[in-house]
């Protein structure tokens, strides 16, 4: 018996020593650091749930440990007979009647949280424009490896990062546009599927202290098996205050035209617009149709996070991307897509999509 | 009792179908297969009714245009009749007359081939008016539920004249008396599955 | 009869196992072909912690670990974990009823078959363009998105073996309410016998639900069917519903028979009767029934609405409810016992704190609201291999080890089976303990790999450690297997010494018709009660004389194959193949004919005659 809880122990040592090397995970990533309203919810009921059911672990251990020391047949005992007990309805009343009470303790804020995770109210109130009144709302787009946000009362558009203002409500409109992909930024709040059929409404609200710890940037994830490049499937959010995404916004609302600056990039903007113009738009507000938003807007490529989504954004990384999308995303749509880019093209191509900038 | 034993008719028992514990067994192990059966059937019901109408674009022909309710109602009748005379069929099995079973079980088939007959006429209709299994998710569902429901039938059909071909010539006896009575279990189960196409689907299409 | 014990040649034993109906031959097949397929899904499992052991690892391909992620799932759900439970339902079910067969010994080899071929057709896959690659719930927009035949070798491979399942499940159904020994009323059923019941049911109103979702996938892929999609009026949602109709059902069809497996050991090894006993049925019969209305759990942030969500997420927690009052059952059944640390017993004891951290989680995750975190996250990951793996594999392990002596007639080796045992147990933990934190970290479920610095590295190193623990443990058990086996040491009718139930008054193994004389049963565990009162064996409830055997038959075997054909024949249709057509042709052909010399061939069976047992309990003595 000694020799099991010593292993028990061990295993049991392990396993805190692993999580004392990582924490609670990064912040811009974990759902143990909720940095938002919605997060903090469900990291209420995480901690709500998991309270009750130590308890209920702790009760069984130690029923579990005193009857397995305790009742051991041994050399002396070896021809015991126990007394054939049928049941004692006392005991199994108890054990019935405990858990419902502890299972309605959980079910009542199970059941309000549910629910006021899925009011979303403000974003069906409309003025005569069809704006919406008092809220901000984001049309999310999930494709093949790449998201896709639109403002549809700002009429401006992004791919790849998503810009929020901190401390309010943001409502969002998910999709998606071919497979089944599911919406999430763990360190904010829980996810929603993207489905082919039909819109899924929710909210979240990104808090501006957690948001000032991570530097304003939060990790998002597809969350449901979509093709090979799955895992790679992320996106950044950058967080601002109120007056900073208002700026924000008017900023990408009055970008017109890019302009190339510099002979290389001239270069580059030609071979975009013969090769790439078909399916990635150079604005913020592309007014085509969605069918025909085949591939992530870039008109604010020089300002991403991330290239692919998951490259850091450097002119080596995207040249790489550029000579082979394949084997940095494998299965992605844009392999195969445009011909073969020589070396000097990619320069070209290079210096004019990392100018492709917003934000002054 | 033994399977082979030969019978008269004031030896043949009360209830055949149960009579050995070979037919007790394949009786209930019937039933419980009836009872996959409907979740199968309430599967496609289900896909039937979540799919009704649902169409590529508005050029494509809905419930309401389509279904005709003579059609429909003659081959329900000829479906239930066919249950009724398969009732007709399992009492003389129970009294031992082999000759009245296999006739009254021969226009239990006629019946059943008339209503599959209907079908295939009123399918070709469909057809022509742009409704087929590929045409929209809806013909997928509506092909998909009635075409199982006539396959059953089909099958149903097969089974009932294999049986009767198979035991012409040896009249009854313990062994396939069970048999017979499970093939008539099965006729039942299609005739009630379809009173609930033609209400689901039929009476509910034409309503619109 | 010939039938009794003699020496037989190789092939004649491999045909005598083609052909045979007899349910404790099947139980090996079961075992070995089961057994086999673990293998195939566990070294599918060391692929992918080994992918998973560093971040940007390079070890798989994307699209190849999406292969072995979905055959891992589909191949221990359906190939593994279902078979090895039918094993010992086989094995176990008809002797403690007291049977001599099961209602439908065609139609159990015929399960069998239909299954083998099941399996083998969609293992094929492998090497025939690639193996499915959309997860084992193959949900619809991914499953129609699929290039490869992959998915095809799952919609087929799954139908075939879905039918051997669906009328395995009958059977048992039949068996246990028709075939019962005199005495034997329903409440004095030992529990395996009663999980084995309601798992049946389950079977039986679950699995349907499957064949139509594969169907409508199959017409959607290979016969220009629009049931999912969207752009011509489809929707994907319905393969959902219908596939977790079917899939939580599923989860219960693994996890009761482990209950009843654990009920056994757990009363033998303290001595002692299961305390509550007419509780733990009622509780099985209520996990089962609740078990249909909760599907909608695994759906959470598909956006169904609140009130789908908070009805759903209730019902789940009433789950609990049931499950709690096995746990304590268990608990005081050792109470006051005499407990026997044998290797079984060590897997039941360890079961209890390892299924109870997963059937916690279970309740963590119905909470809908913070469902929309756990998800798709490593946290379900965990969650689902701690009931399955913590509940249902124990239970295979813990059932291997206590009905070995009563299937093969030796005794596995129990100090073999405690290193097993220690080495499986460890490397559980190792490897899924700490994936509840990965998941709450923000780690997707069915990534291929991970980037570095995302907090995640360190978890996915023991993880992976850990799952060589449990892949050491395996290897030690097939030693302990062929050491016994090569030794082959006889036991007698109860090995365990401690045997309370129908199974362990008889020799082991049984001879092929089980019982000379049907037992009389008196009670709840009626073998204990005869040796109470000092009795060896059962007290026989009829007179000796002739017995009714089936004939066997090699039937099933053809009708299984043909369909196995006819599955290429249908996959390759839809690439427009000239041999396709011939092939399915052909299939359907074999499976047709099979079945129709099935039903026009009288088969009786054939009678042991009462002289030939006579004279065989004289050889015995002489």
């Amino acid at each position: 018996m000694r020799k099991r809880l010593h292993k028990w122990r061990l295993i049991s040592i392990f396993a805190i020593l692993a999580l004392a090397l990582s924490g609670c995970g990064k912040p811009f990533l974990s759902t143990l650091t909720p940095a938002g309203e919605v997060a903090q919810k469900q990291y209420d009921l995480t901690i709500l749930s998991t309270s009750i059911m130590v308890l209920v672990i702790i009760v069984v251990t130690v029923i579990f440990i005193y009857v397995v020391t305790r009742f051991r047949r041994t050399k002396k005992n070896e021809n015991k007979i126990p007394k054939q007990v049928e049941g004692n309805h006392t005991l199994e009343i108890i054990w019935t009647v405990i858990p419902i009470l502890l299972l309605l303790v959980l079910a009542v804020p199970t059941v309000s949280y549910t629910f006021n995770l899925a009011d979303v109210g403000p974003m069906k109130q409309k003025d005569k424009q069809g704006k919406t009144k008092d809220a901000l709302v984001i049309n999310v787009r999930a494709n093949l490896y790449w998201w896709e946000f639109e403002y549809p009362d700002e009429k401006i558009i992004t791919s790849q990062d998503l810009v929020v203002p901190t401390d309010k409500k943001v409502y969002f409109n998910v999709k998606s546009s071919d497979v089944k992909h599911s919406f999430w930024i763990p360190a904010v709040g829980g996810k929603t599927d993207t489905n082919p059929e039909g819109e899924n409404q929710f909210w979240l609200e990104f808090d501006s202290k957690s948001a000032a710890k991570v530097k304003n940037q939060f990790y998002g994830k597809c969350a449901e098996l979509c093709g090979p490049s799955h895992a790679y499937m992320d996106f950044k959010v950058r967080t601002m205050s109120q007056d900073d995404f208002s700026a924000w916004t008017k900023e990408m609302q009055n970008v017109k035209k890019p302009v190339a600056q510099g002979d290389l990039a001239k270069e580059g903007e030609a071979i975009f617009n013969k090769s790439c113009i078909g399916c990635h738009a150079n604005t913020p507000n592309d007014s085509r149709p969605e069918k025909a938003r085949t591939a992530p807007n870039l008109a604010t490529f020089g300002d991403r996070e991330r290239i692919a989504g998951i490259l850091q954004h450097n002119e080596e990384n995207l040249k790489r991307w550029l000579r082979d999308p394949e084997k940095v995303k494998p299965g992605n749509l844009m392999t195969g897509k445009y011909q073969k880019l020589s070396e000097s093209q990619l320069d070209a191509l290079t210096a004019y999509l990392m100018g492709l900038k917003v934000e002054q | 009792m033994q399977a082979e034993e030969k019978f008269t008719e004031m030896t043949w028992p009360a209830s055949p179908e149960k009579a050995t514990l070979e037919a007790k067994n394949k009786f209930l192990g019937f039933w419980f297969f009836l009872g996959g059966e409907t979740v199968l059937f309430g599967s496609l019901f289900a896909t039937y009714l979540a799919l009704k109408d649902k169409v590529p674009d508005s050029s494509h022909p809905l419930a309401k245009d389509l279904f005709e309710m003579p059609l429909t109602f003659l081959a329900t009748m000829f479906l239930l009749v066919s249950s009724l005379t398969s009732v007709y069929a399992m009492y003389h099995m129970k009294n031992y007359s082999f000759q009245r079973m296999q006739a009254w079980l021969l226009i239990t088939v006629f019946l059943g081939a008339c209503f599959l007959g209907l079908e295939v006429y009123e399918f070709r209709n469909y057809v022509h008016e742009g409704h087929t299994f590929t045409s929209s998710a809806f013909g997928s569902a509506f092909y998909a539920l009635v075409g199982f429901h006539g396959g059953h039938v089909a099958f149903g059909l097969l089974w009932i004249l294999s049986l009767m071909l198979r035991n012409a010539g040896r009249g009854l006896n313990l062994y396939n008396a069970p048999k017979f009575y499970v093939a008539s279990l099965y006729w039942h189960f299609i005739d009630v599955v379809w009173v609930f196409i033609f209400t689901v689907v039929y009476l509910m299409g034409m309503v619109g | 009869m010939s039938t009794i014990a003699q020496k037989k040649g190789f092939g004649a034993t491999v045909w005598d196992y083609l052909t045979t109906v007899d349910h404790k031959k099947i139980a090996i097949l079961y075992l070995m072909a089961g057994g086999i397929f673990f293998l195939a899904g566990g070294l599918e499992a060391l692929f992918i912690r080994i992918q998973l052991a560093v971040p940007n690892n390079d070890f798989v391909s994307a699209g190849l670990y999406n292969q072995i992620l979905t055959m891992h799932g589909t191949t221990m759900i359906f190939l593994a974990a279902m078979p090895l439970i039918f094993a010992f339902m086989n094995a176990a079910v008809p002797l403690q009823i007291g049977a001599r067969d099961v209602a439908f010994p065609f139609v159990n080899a015929l399960g069998f078959w239909l299954f083998f071929f099941g399996g083998i057709f969609l293992n094929c896959s492998w090497f025939l363009g690639g193996a499915p690659d959309a997860g084992w719930t193959s949900y619809a927009s991914l499953t129609l998105n699929a290039k490869s035949h992959g998915v095809d070798f799952y919609i087929l491979g799954l139908q075939i073996s879905g039918i051997g399942t669906l009328i395995g499940g009958i059977n048992f159904l039949v068996t246990i309410v028709n075939m019962r020994a005199p005495g034997m009323t329903y409440m004095r059923m030992p529990l395996f016998t009663w999980s084995s019941f309601v798992t049946s049911a389950l079977i039986l109103f679950a699995f349907p639900a499957l064949t139509v979702g594969l169907f409508l996938l199959m017409f959607d892929r290979m016969f220009g069917g629009n049931f999912f999609d969207v752009s011509a009026g489809g929707n994907t949602i319905i393969w959902e519903h219908l596939f977790w109709i079917f899939g939580h059902p599923e989860v219960y069809i693994l996890i009761l028979p482990a209950f009843g497996l654990f009920s056994e050991i757990f009363a033998t090894f303290s001595r002692k009767r299961l305390f509550g006993y007419s509780s733990m049925v009622f509780a099985t019969v209520l996990i089962g029934f609740l078990g249909f209305m909760v599907w909608a759990h695994h759906m959470f942030t598909v956006g169904m609405g609140p009130i789908a969500n908070a009805i759903f997420a209730v019902a789940t927690m009433a789950i609990a409810v049931p499950t709690g009052i096995k746990i304590f059952n268990w608990l005081f059944t050792m109470w006051g016992g005499s407990i026997k640390f044998t290797t079984p017993m060590h897997y039941a004891v360890a079961f209890i704190p390892s299924f109870v951290a997963g059937g916690v989680t279970g309740i963590m995750n119905a909470v809908a609201a913070a469902d929309y975190q756990y998800h798709d996250s490593y946290f379900v990951v965990a969650h689902f291999h701690y009931v399955i793996v913590g509940g249902v594999v124990l239970a295979l392990l813990a059932g291997t080890h206590y009905y070995w002596p009563k299937m093969f007639g030796t005794m596995l080796s129990e100090v073999l089976g405690k290193i097993t045992f220690w080495l499986f147990l460890i490397g559980f933990h190792l490897t899924f303990f700490i994936q509840h934190f990965l998941g709450l970290m923000g780690m997707p479920r069915r990534v291929f790999t991970y980037l570095p610095n995302q907090g995640w590295d360190t978890g996915n190193m023991v993880s992976s450690i850990g799952a060589f623990f449990m892949g050491i443990a395996v290897i030690i058990m097939l030693i302990n297997v062929v050491v016994t086996q090569v030794k082959g040491v006889k036991v007698g009718n109860d090995p365990w010494g401690d045997g309370r139930s129908l199974e362990w008054s008889i020799p082991s193994p049984p001879p092929f018709y089980n019982f000379k004389q049907l037992p009389l049963v008196r009670g709840l565990d009626p073998f204990w009660i005869e040796k109470m009162e000092g009795k060896k064996g059962m007290t026989p409830a009829e007179p000796l004389g002739d017995i009714h055997m089936p004939n066997a038959s090699f039937l099933p075997v053809t009708i299984s194959f043909g369909l196995f054909v006819a599955a290429f024949g249908i996959l390759f249709h839809v690439d427009d193949k000239p041999w396709a057509l011939p092939v399915m042709i052909i299939g359907l052909g074999i499976t047709l004919v099979s079945m129709l010399i099935r039903s026009v061939k009288d088969d009786h069976g054939f009678h042991i005659h009462k002289e030939d047992l006579e004279n065989e309990d004289k050889g015995v003595k002489a």
